[in-house]
């Protein structure tokens, strides 16, 4: 293999792209240094794009595109300019549809250019490799374009895509027809055919597919789905780089296929499910199961607290763990619980926030509501750090979370079974502040609100909160 | 038509190798991301595979004709979404991280300047 000199500069750039990755991945392991770290990674990205702009432009044996350059200036343009004012006007909360979307373009992108690499070679068949990554490009690449969009419709809580589970009829039958028509086709073109409506078949079949995969998929489960897409799109982007021959997309999307499928395992983990369980569709209904206020639990009666008690117990406790849950971002209330911590820290108590890794509707999304609150991450912790330290904590205040944190998880014959969860009952004393007596996603009844420890605080957690910093307040 | 597209062909066997040692080193590089950093991993992991734009680019440039022009212009478009608006949003989320909440916003420009100025 021959470079000239050419070649080997164009390389070598997109190989110091690739570096610059590698390092930005790596400098995520501390809040302290993954901003430096996301910008490094940018700047890889510049890089890599520079290079292949100058290698365009001067490459030898070439005419210069006009058409093909003003398309790319004009699409620069139009999705630049569009990302750059959605990420900027973004809320936190709305996060995971924002990612979910970019995770679709993505997959998009990549499956487009397999499409037009398919169609240039002109009855022609491509050699079994390029041939081979050619399909697998499209189909991955097209099942994360309509599985994200549908992911990303979710989160929003568009009409067409509703966040509880859509179970479509006869959906396990449609996924068969679409696989057979997939593998058929794929083994068709295989064996030395070029075949543009096979092809079409094939990218049909699997933006279906993305669909009937995504619609049966419940809000609470969307932390494992997200990472699964985004596994995907890796996976597809490293496939266009075997079609167009290109290591840094090769590498980049590899980076990215074992990052999302390391996230897919952790999020499944602390679900306490597999991922094809989640995928088949099991348990529970959608986000919110609220049922009549103060039914009692199994049994043990529920004792309520009255928020001058409430309000005692916080102030004069030297040790607190708020357990944050999605409840609380849906009720917009992480300021106010920032406030209350800062009042609490102000009368000398020691504040910190216990993170379930599934709090949030993508991972990890519940210390970013959080940080955007401006609580200061050492007071983040997570499960496996904090679990230790509820036995020293005199009170635990439980916000809009539910199945994470019952102690039903530990024993054999729930469905929550073997699912990790936050040891809040061994905290000396238990606020549990919550709307109703409402079953969490896995519907059952929270053996946590009928602990002789545990008061409940029927409220909600904005309002809730506004009145406990006033009652703090007025001690 | 596809020598056009590559920078120099590349044996299959090499890039498999590519290939299977950057999912190992994605594997150990981001086992050691802590949860807390979690939303913005999978946002910049997100932001690399936009990558996909150097293909994009690669297309619009080789095309000669409607089909692959219309194609290569929402590669573009699409990639460049995903590239800017990942790392951008990642850069949101990071700079909220902070150790101690941040002091009243007038007070921080000045701190900067009396701080440049000493120096």
């Amino acid at each position: 293999m021959d470079l000239t000199p050419l070649d080997a500069i164009v390389r070598l750039i997109w190989l110091a792209g690739a570096v610059g990755f590698v390092i930005g991945l790596s400098q995520m392991n501390s809040p302290a240094t993954a901003r430096t770290g996301n910008l490094i990674s940018a700047s890889g990205m510049a890089m890599a794009i520079g290079a292949t702009a100058l290698y365009l432009l001067v490459r030898p044996g070439s005419t210069f595109n006009m058409t093909g350059w003003i398309i790319i200036l004009v699409g620069i343009a139009v999705g630049g300019g569009y990302g750059l004012y959605s990420a900027r006007t973004v809320k936190m909360t709305a996060m995971p549809q924002l990612v979910s979307l970019f995770n679709a373009v993505g997959g998009g992108a990549a499956a487009l250019i397999a499409i037009d690499e398919y169609l240039r070679h002109q009855g022609t068949v491509p050699g079994l490799q390029e041939n081979v990554a050619t399909v697998l490009d499209i189909a991955i690449g097209s099942i994360t374009f309509t599985g994200s969009l549908i992911a990303s419709g979710k989160l929003m809580g568009l009409r067409i895509t509703p966040s509880r589970p859509v179970m479509i009829p006869g959906g396990r039958l449609v996924t068969i027809v679409l696989a057979v028509v997939a593998i058929a086709g794929a083994g068709y073109l295989f064996t030395g055919n070029y075949n543009v409506a096979v092809m079409v078949a094939i990218l049909a079949a699997s933006l279906i597919f993305g669909i009937t995969l995504a619609m049966p998929i419940g809000g609470a489960d969307m932390p494992v789905v997200i990472s699964l897409l985004n596994s995907f799109t890796g996976t597809a982007v490293a496939m266009a780089g075997f079609v167009l021959n290109n290591p840094v997309l090769i590498i980049a999307g590899a980076l990215v296929g074992a990052s999302g499928a390391i996230l897919t395992k952790l999020m499944a983990d602390a679900m306490n499910r597999s991922i094809l369980n989640i995928m088949i569709g099991g348990f529970g209904g959608g986000d919110s199961t609220v049922s009549s206020v103060g039914a009692g639990g199994p049994g043990g009666s529920v004792r309520e607290v009255s928020l001058d008690d409430a309000a005692i117990q916080l102030a004069y406790a030297s040790s607190v763990i708020v357990v944050p849950g999605y409840g609380l971002a849906v009720a917009q209330a992480q300021h106010a619980c920032r406030e209350l911590a800062d009042i609490l820290e102000h009368r000398g108590v020691e504040v910190r926030y216990a993170i379930h890794p599934v709090a949030g509707r993508m991972p990890g999304h519940m210390n970013v509501l959080l940080a955007e609150a401006n609580v200061p991450y050492p007071q983040l912790w997570e499960m496996e750090d904090i679990n230790p330290e509820f036995n020293r904590c005199d009170v635990a205040l439980v916000i809009g979370a539910n199945d994470v944190t019952n102690p039903a998880a530990r024993r054999p014959g729930s469905p929550v079974s073997g699912m990790p969860i936050l040891d809040v009952d061994h905290a000396k004393s238990i606020i549990v502040m919550k709307r109703s007596m409402g079953r969490g996603y896995a519907g059952i009844d929270n053996e946590l609100y009928v602990n002789p420890k545990t008061g409940m605080l029927f409220k909600d957690a904005k309002a809730g909160l506004a009145e406990l910093i006033a009652a703090v307040k007025g001690l | 038509m596809n020598g056009d597209t590559a920078v120099t062909s590349m044996p299959i066997d090499l890039a498999f190798t590519i290939f299977v040692l950057a999912i190992m080193c994605g594997v150990a590089v981001i086992s050691k991301v802590p949860a807390t950093l979690h939303t913005p991993l999978m946002s910049g992991a997100n932001s690399i595979h936009g990558i996909v734009l150097v293909g994009a680019m690669i297309i619009a440039v080789t095309a000669d004709n409607p089909v692959s022009y219309v194609i290569s212009f929402l590669a573009v478009a699409f990639a460049t979404l995903n590239v800017v608006g990942g790392y951008v949003v990642t850069d949101r989320m990071l700079q909220m991280f902070r150790k101690r909440p941040a002091a009243p916003k007038a007070a921080a420009p000045k701190a900067d300047k009396a701080s440049k100025a000493e120096g």
